[in-house]
């Protein structure tokens, strides 16, 4: 054997004490900790003496094998004696560390009879915290952060002329702009590339601005828009608020996965029991979760998300989701289930809260009652239900039984003083339908429910902000669907107070109506009076702009006359939305629909065009919300009285800045033409050639004979 | 400003082009035949006959003696203007994307395209006036191929002392390049650095009327941009909503004039308004969008202006060209600031 000689011979020459083998060591040595995560101790276990164990050990063999694969034999349980008997606790070994992750999470604290509950731990943890020392016996203040102040949240509001401001998404980019009415948007901060991965939005009274992107939320707030909080939730699809912007609600398709690093668990914000869920509720102010959710099993791989899946009550302080056959109602700030149970509702379909504290008849409260809405559908022996159910005491207020009823939607005046339930009827043969829109006036004395049957379908419904008028949009079924006939109409309905006898009440009657349309989308104006009625479609895109108070001669005060004020084409358009002071319209097209004339118009709140801007892959535009005014009726009153005073500032304030752009533009123009000239200086006198062209004109005539004509002169 | 319709080719223009005096048309289309125009009455002189695939590129000399085509059946055909005789073929290794004779009409480039395996290069012909024209060099003076550093070269043309060419890339970048030596002096970025499009590729170069010291590209990306010709500084950038097939600058006035639209592979899935077939107006110096000729139902794929500054004519993917000749109301536009500059100068003087 040559090879083993030649071996032989280099073993002569090196010494083996000059060779150190520390790369070797480091590379083979074996952590100690290795492999401990499979194990797990288990104490509270009977003790029983040594001839009963075996029997002990096939019982406890049986409960772990229920969450995991215990290994088989001896090395899969370990049950130390003393004195011949067992000491009620034994080393276990799973096949996997998952494995024994969950038996510590679904077994520590089970009962194994009435004497004994059982104590699981892993055996890593005991380490970590059962050896002295490791943790301190000393209380250890938490270091608590020093207070940032991210400034004065709600600047914009401080505006002089008090101007909205506007958020622009527009290809990779997002900036927030004060309006300018005619003119260019004022940028407030740079515009931001890449600054969200899918939208951009504000919170419910406009205090934040959210980010979405794959690793979760980001929220930006204060003058410069800087970042305030950061929300990890990977892969991060729907966003949603409460009312108050108190909680933030989040879903993702992906469920939450501890990491598996300690380190990294440590600055992940959810704990073991939110592994495998979906929906998070976020306390805003402190950026931290306040609760988890696992998706309902009836929603889980559905393509289409309901959202919000958590509804809120109009001051933050309950929220309810809604699972098969029941209503989850929680209490803020604990998120623990109200009165620990769930309100059985049989077959459940939707529910809306009371967007307003309900000032129910005979009670007195400042605030107002928490009221749901829900109904269900018709079943075998039972007819359709819609019901008004009181929070917290799970008190039925108000129950109707419909029939024939294919949908119902439930329409909520922004007062919570009455509720419109849209009611779509079939007829017995299901072949055309119909609606009926119920009134539950919950103001008045056992809550009368009054009813309005029509003929039409309604396509659409709207109450007037703070008022008791609504319109609808709707068409009559007759079973043909050409979509190029226009056959929708716009009805303008107002309460009409009756007498029937000694009993006084109040009916809803259609005082106007707008026939053959094409409309589809209904946006009052959030003070009310004026309301945009957008179609919104493929092919031809249309805004009309009503008041619904028109007054004038004929039509005195009060009357209730609603008047076309302007009828625009916008064959693009995709979104509209009133900005929050009612002033005026925003209409544009979004490139998340399609690339037809991307870019936005703003108009007046009477249908004037202000602005039009062609925006490529424009997105979005997205009015920052205000919270509530602070003035009270009194101030609001004497707004009103001297409005002619205040016009007079604006028009000049308006003229002034009108000014100020034009000079602006006359200033630029002035500029730049200095610069060209001062370029082409450079140039002068050094033309290379002159286009010398000799031209010599030809012309040629051409005659034609264009008809001929022989008469015949006698 | 009734337009002329000029109705001959059967297929989408590919560039159309005045002569120096500004009285004949020269037209190419994919359809492989060459038209040549009156100006005055859209008259056709004749046709151009003998390519046998899509001709991409045409140019004459300053005395329209000569003219040269350059097709994707790989050659580049001289001809004689007057008898409209070919009278010189260049076979090339892969299509001939773009021509253009040197100001001086000593020489011809011709951009050959980067497909098939081959190179992208500009090939640099001398052009020989003696006899019948029939006694061409077969082998290009010079060959510039498609620099490392860069993507290929779309476009290219000559300055206006004939030393150096002007090359437009795949890129968005624009180069410079010795005419005589090939020798590479300097590169912009001119394009896909004013928004986010993923496609930049430059369209079209066109060269300033009065002295040639500028030039404007247009880009896939929906922008113009003019440059200095000698440190090719960025000027102006011109931003449309469409890709851009062509720019011109305008002489007389201070305008130049995109042209483009939506992608011929997108048109039929919007209506004729949606697709942004008109050719642009704007101000050279300010920027501004003045106005917009409607008329085309394809993008517009090449604008020339007429020597003269009276008029301009559009080739489009509709196989049609409009020669439009302007308005009082064109000349008498001005801005104020114009306006009172022109006060001030002629106050002086």
């Amino acid at each position: 054997m040559p090879e083993q000689d030649q071996y032989k011979e280099l073993e002569k020459e090196i010494s083996l004490d000059d060779v150190t083998f520390s790369d070797l060591e480091a590379k083979y040595t074996v952590n100690p900790d290795f492999g401990l995560d499979n194990f797990i101790v288990v104490d509270g276990a009977p003790i029983a003496p040594e001839a009963k164990i075996p029997i002990l050990q096939k019982v406890l063999r049986k409960l772990l094998n229920t969450v995991g694969e215990v290994v088989e034999g001896d090395e899969g349980i370990y049950m130390p004696l003393e004195g011949g008997k067992s000491r009620g606790f034994l080393f276990v070994q799973y096949k996997t560390a998952q494995m024994a992750d969950a038996a510590v999470q679904q077994l520590n604290g089970k009962k194994l009879d009435q004497k004994h509950r059982l104590l699981v731990n892993k055996i890593t943890d005991i380490e970590k915290y059962g050896v002295e020392g490791n943790v301190p016996t000393t209380f250890q203040e938490p270091q608590i952060p020093p207070f940032k102040s991210h400034g004065y949240l709600r600047s914009w509001l401080m505006d002089e002329q008090g101007r909205d401001q506007i958020a622009l998404h527009f290809s990779e980019t997002v900036g927030v702009y004060f309006n300018k009415k005619k003119n260019e948007p004022e940028p407030v901060i740079e515009p931001r590339k890449g600054f969200t991965s899918k939208y951009a939005k504000f919170s419910p009274k406009g205090t934040y601005l959210f980010s979405i992107h794959p690793q979760g939320i980001q929220c930006w707030g204060g003058e410069d828009f800087h970042s305030i909080f950061k929300f990890i939730h990977n892969q991060v699809r729907l966003v949603d608020f409460s009312p108050n912007e108190k909680y933030m609600v989040t879903l993702s398709p992906l469920p939450i996965t501890l990491p598996d690093d300690p380190a990294e668990r440590a600055m992940f914000p959810f704990g073991p029991e939110s592994n495998g869920h979906k929906l998070v509720i976020w306390d805003l102010a402190t950026g931290e979760p306040a609760r988890t959710f696992a998706l309902p099993p009836h929603l889980e791989g559905q393509k289409e998300m309901p959202w919000p899946l958590v509804k809120w009550s109009f001051d933050d302080k309950y929220c309810a989701r809604q699972g098969p056959g029941a209503l989850a109602v929680y209490e803020t700030p604990s998120f623990q289930l109200l009165d620990k149970k769930l309100v059985k509702i049989d077959d459940i379909v939707d529910f809306e809260w009371a967007p307003a504290g309900v000032h129910l008849f005979g009670t007195k409260s400042d605030t107002g009652e928490h009221v749901l809405s829900y109904w269900t559908p018709e079943s075998t022996n039972q007819t359709a239900r819609v019901a008004l159910m009181k929070i917290p005491t799970r008190e039925v207020i108000r129950t109707i039984n419909l029939f024939q009823v294919s949908d119902c939607k439930m329409h909520w005046q922004d007062e919570a003083k009455y509720l419109c339930v849209k009611v779509d009827r079939h007829t017995k043969s299901r072949k055309t339908f119909f609606s009926n829109l119920e009134f539950f006036k919950l103001a008045e004395k056992d809550i009368p429910v009054e009813k309005l049957e029509l003929k039409d379908v309604v396509i659409n419904f709207a109450w007037e902000p703070r008022s008791e008028r609504f319109i609808t949009i709707s068409s009559l079924d007759e079973g043909s669907n050409n979509p190029s006939v226009a056959k929708n109409t716009i009805t303008f309905y107002a309460p009409e107070t009756q007498t029937k006898g000694r009993i006084l009440s109040t009916v809803y009657k259609s005082f106007q109506e707008f026939t053959g349309k094409h409309c589809n989308t209904i946006c009052w104006s959030p003070k009310g009076r004026f309301v945009a009625v957008g179609t919104i479609s493929k092919s031809n895109g249309e805004l009309e702009f009503y008041d619904a108070s028109y007054e004038d001669d004929k039509h005195p005060k009060g009357s209730n006359y609603a008047k076309l004020l302007k009828t625009e084409k916008y064959a693009g358009i995709t979104n509209m939305a009133w900005d929050p002071s009612g002033r005026f319209v925003a209409a544009w097209s979004s490139s998340w629909a399609h690339t037809i004339e991307n870019g936005y118009r703003l108009y007046e709140f009477t249908g004037n065009l202000l602005r039009e801007d062609l925006i490529d892959q424009f997105k979005d535009f997205i009015w920052r919300p205000r919270p509530a005014s602070l003035l009270n009726a009194a101030d609001r009153k004497k707004v009103r009285k001297n409005l002619r005073e205040y016009s007079a500032q604006f028009d000049e304030a308006d003229a002034m800045e009108a000014d100020a752009a034009t000079r602006e533009a006359i200033l630029l123009r002035r500029k730049l033409l200095e610069e060209w000239k001062a370029y082409r200086a450079k140039y002068a006198g050094k033309s290379i050639k002159k286009n010398d062209v000799q031209a010599e004109i030809i012309e040629e005539i051409k005659e034609e004979i264009i008809e001929e004509k022989e008469e015949v002169v006698e | 400003m009734r337009p002329i319709k000029l109705m001959g080719h059967e297929r989408s223009l590919t560039q159309v082009k005045f002569n120096r005096e500004g009285d004949l048309i020269f037209s190419v289309a994919k359809d492989s035949t060459a038209s040549i125009w009156y100006s005055s009455n859209g008259e056709r002189l004749g046709t151009l006959e003998g390519h046998l695939g899509t001709i991409w590129s045409i140019d004459m000399d300053s005395e329209t003696k000569l003219c040269a085509t350059g097709s994707a059946d790989l050659t580049i055909r001289l001809w004689k203007v007057e008898t409209g005789e070919c009278v010189f073929t260049w076979e090339m290794p892969s299509p001939v994307r773009r021509v253009a004779f040197a100001p001086d009409d000593s020489r011809l480039l011709a951009v050959t395209d980067q497909v098939m395996g081959r190179t992208g290069t500009i090939s640099v012909f001398n052009i020989n006036y003696g006899g019948d024209y029939t006694q061409q060099e077969q082998e290009p003076e010079v060959v510039i191929e498609t620099r490392t550093d860069s993507k290929k070269v779309t476009v290219a043309g000559w300055t206006a002392n004939s030393e150096y060419i002007i090359a437009g890339h795949e890129d968005g970048s624009v180069s410079k390049y010795n005419s005589k030596t090939g020798e590479f002096i300097q590169s912009v970025q001119a394009h896909g650095i004013h928004n986010e499009e993923k496609v930049v590729s430059i369209s079209d170069i066109q060269f300033a009327p009065e002295d040639g010291s500028y030039l404007i590209t247009s880009s896939k990306d929906k922008c113009a941009a003019l440059i200095d010709v000698e440190s090719l500084e960025i000027l102006k950038v011109y931003k449309a909503d469409a890709p851009m097939n062509t720019a011109a600058i305008t002489p007389v006035k201070d305008f130049v004039i995109l042209g483009g639209g939506q992608e011929a592979r997108n048109v039929t899935t919007t209506a004729e308004s949606q697709g942004k077939f008109e050719a642009r107006f704007y101000h050279k110096i300010f920027v501004d969008e003045i106005g917009r000729v409607k008329g085309h139902f394809g993008p517009l794929n090449s604008i020339a202006v007429h020597p003269d500054g009276t008029g301009y004519a559009s080739g489009g993917e509709d196989g049609f060209i409009r020669l439009h000749y302007y308005d009082k109301s064109y000349f008498e536009f001005e801005y104020d600031t114009e306006r009172t500059e022109r006060a001030i100068a002629s106050g002086t003087t």
